[in-house]
């Protein structure tokens, strides 16, 4: 434990809680994660001791009541450990992220007391991850075109398809996911359900391999005549799709906590090494160019960090964040994607080799772009928002 | 019976990796503008005691004092959160004027006053800022206890007797110690537990209560500068590294092992 207090404490209007829980993420991310980084990115390893560890440590289900096993604490220290787990190694952070804000936080807010003792308190406490299947091969964006169907026989539902594209697939024992109860119904067809990795007709499939976040799990659920208890439906029939979209509403602020940590990540790294590496006798960092640089990556991480903290406190205070978590995610995301490339240019060529971190930013960025809605989505969200007024 | 109670003292001081050179003026290092740390040495005082809190049982306290600004008072939340079941920050301007001897005046004064039955008080063996390892000794005279210093291990007997070992420019010493005594860490060789949640709510609940001088019947004429009996002058930076010298072997060994000799000679260091 590092107990240090940072000058610049008050600078977030941060309360005394948040900070502490601020300091002892960094610390567990840069004495435990950030070693790790480089070689599950390498390897495509799920850290699986990293996890046991956060467990321990309390973590992952920091933002759920303790009455479930949760931390019990709000919902801006969850994305500032997102974003602080993100600072060393992203991979960590997605996974950290899928398995609290869209498993452990829509059981929260929507399972029943039987499935929160049964379900809720284990993936809060830690004792098994969670993960959440709402993307299909034919439903992407368009999360509405839900295509595995689940059919009412007896106390069970029969669930048939897939879902593609599963953070956290092969190391969960708890799933969340969605599947259409009503065929023409649209959206108020699609309903919810939590189960068990031991399902009978359940299975996971072949994962691909990916560009970044490769130290985090991803793979494909199969349900092949799922036998699924009527008592795992989630809430009510027919508003699944209203749950995992209020679900995403919160996990856009995690994903946009996860790119203001990637950002200041690729910051940091820049900042070292322009200070380090000397070219025509001095300090890289002593030049007009390189100096621009690194202010405006420096500017916009804030702006970003700002639109983060923003949403996640509209959250707390039980405001409408949609559009804002909406506008954090996507500024968060295309920051994170211009500090890292910013950080690749400074370190030149060493930045373009795996003996330098910043490729991994960079490659890491790109899916803050795209999980949890894509940009494009995202601006439609905020058009929305706005056009209603 | 009553708890196993153990104290540690801890202290807030400027983060010296992170100091300026325009900060290093004066008679004394910034208080505001740096960041703030618990010494270093202090970390592994409250890891000992820690540690000695699970070896003892479950009737065992550890309690942690402090004397500084007010604002150390979240750096000792943090012990807390490091699971410290108690903890007090002794802050009145007054404290802070003094020298290894008045603060040591008024850790033993706390001690007497908010923890009476303690068994043993574990100190870093250095702080980051005066370097002189003259309170944790000077709170041991003052109490009429045993003491040791540079120690990197405690480890109990029973209740009454501490095994602990020093690091000496002689090598490893093992000392019996029979309690009530003071022990001054170094770095230990055991790694620093991380804080969880479960502390850092805790903490956070947690009131850390302040204490003045009055609060703990301390004489008003020991204590701060009254009684200091040193004063520190000027601080200034380190002076920059210098390169040192290469002398090349390869040709003549002879030559070179005298050049080197000659060097050392000359730098008093034979």
């Amino acid at each position: 434990m590092t107990l240090t207090i940072d000058v610049a404490r008050d600078k977030w209007g941060l309360t005394e809680e948040q900070r502490m829980i601020r300091d002892m993420v960094r610390d567990f991310a840069v004495s435990k994660v950030e070693p790790r980084a480089s070689e599950i990115d390498k390897n495509c390893r799920f850290p699986v001791e990293t996890f046991e560890e956060m467990a321990e440590l309390g973590l992952m289900g920091l933002p759920i009541s303790d009455a479930y096993g949760g931390g019990g604490a709000d919902y801006l220290s969850y994305a500032i450990a997102v974003e602080e787990l993100a600072r060393v190694c992203a991979s960590t952070a997605l996974s950290f992220a899928a398995h609290t804000s869209l498993v452990c936080l829509p059981l929260s807010m929507f399972a029943n007391e039987a499935q929160k003792q049964k379900y809720l308190s284990r993936v809060a406490s830690g004792q098994c991850l969670g993960a959440y299947g709402l993307t299909e091969p034919n439903a992407g964006s368009d999360a509405g075109g839900t295509q595995t169907t689940a059919v009412r026989q007896g106390d069970h539902y029969i669930l048939n398809g897939a879902k593609i594209f599963i953070t956290n697939a092969n190391y969960a024992d708890v799933f969340i996911a969605t599947a259409l109860t009503e065929k023409g119904a649209g959206t108020k067809g699609i309903s919810a359900f939590v189960f068990e990795k031991n399902t009978p007709g359940f299975s996971l499939g072949a994962k691909d391999e990916k560009l970044g976040m490769r130290g985090s799990d991803w793979g494909t659920l199969q349900f092949d005549n799922a036998v699924i208890p009527a008592e795992n439906l989630v809430g009510e029939e027919g508003q699944g799709f209203k749950y995992f979209m209020q679900t995403l509403d919160s996990g856009r602020i995690s994903i946009g906590a996860l790119g203001v940590g990637i950002a200041q990540g690729a910051l940091d790294k820049a900042l070292q090494y322009a200070q380090e590496r000397k070219q025509f006798g001095k300090a890289i960092s002593e030049f007009q160019a390189i100096q621009f640089m690194l202010a405006d990556m420096a500017m916009e991480t804030e702006a970003a960090r700002h639109l983060v903290y923003n949403a996640a406190r509209l959250k707390i205070a039980g405001q409408p964040f949609g559009k804002e978590a909406s506008m954090a995610k996507l500024f968060a995301s295309e920051v994170a994607m211009k500090a890292s490339s910013l950080a690749i240019q400074i370190h030149g060529g060493y930045g373009y080799t795996k003996d330098f971190p910043v490729e991994r930013y960079y490659r890491d960025a790109k899916l803050c772009e795209i999980g949890e809605g894509t940009s494009e989505i995202q601006r439609m969200v905020i058009a929305r928002h706005i056009l209603k007024g | 019976m009553s708890p196993f109670n153990i104290v540690v003292f801890v202290k807030q001081v400027p983060d010296n990796t992170k100091l300026k050179p325009e900060q290093l003026t004066g008679n004394s290092l910034p208080k505001e503008g740096v960041d703030m740390i618990v010494n270093p040495f202090d970390e592994y005082a409250l890891e000992t005691a820690l540690r000695l809190k699970e070896a003892a049982g479950a009737e065992a306290q550890v309690t942690v004092i402090s004397l500084g600004a007010a604002s150390a008072k979240e750096i000792v939340k943090k012990t807390i959160a490091a699971g410290a079941d108690a903890a007090y920050l002794l802050s009145d301007p007054v404290f802070l004027s003094g020298d290894s001897t008045s603060v040591a005046y008024a850790l033993s004064g706390a001690l007497k006053q908010l923890v009476p039955d303690a068994k043993i008080a574990v100190f870093g063996t250095l702080s980051l800022d005066a370097s002189d390892g003259q309170t944790g000794p000077k709170v041991a005279e003052l109490l009429d206890w045993a003491s040791l210093t540079t120690c990197k291990n405690a480890e109990i007997v029973d209740l009454e007797t501490l095994n602990v070992w020093r690091e000496t420019e002689r090598g490893i010493e093992q000392y019996t110690m029979a309690l009530p005594g003071v022990i001054c860490m170094m770095k230990c060789d055991y790694e620093l537990r991380t804080a969880n949640i479960k502390g850092v709510m805790k903490a956070n609940k947690t009131e850390i209560p302040l204490k003045t001088p009055a609060e703990l019947a301390l004489e008003p004429a020991l204590v701060g500068a009254a009684v200091a009996t040193s004063q520190s002058e000027n601080v200034w930076p380190r002076p920059a590294k210098t390169a040192g010298i290469k002398v090349d072997g390869s040709a003549d060994a002879k030559a070179a092992v005298d050049k080197l000799i000659a060097y050392l000679r000359e730098n008093k260091v034979l």
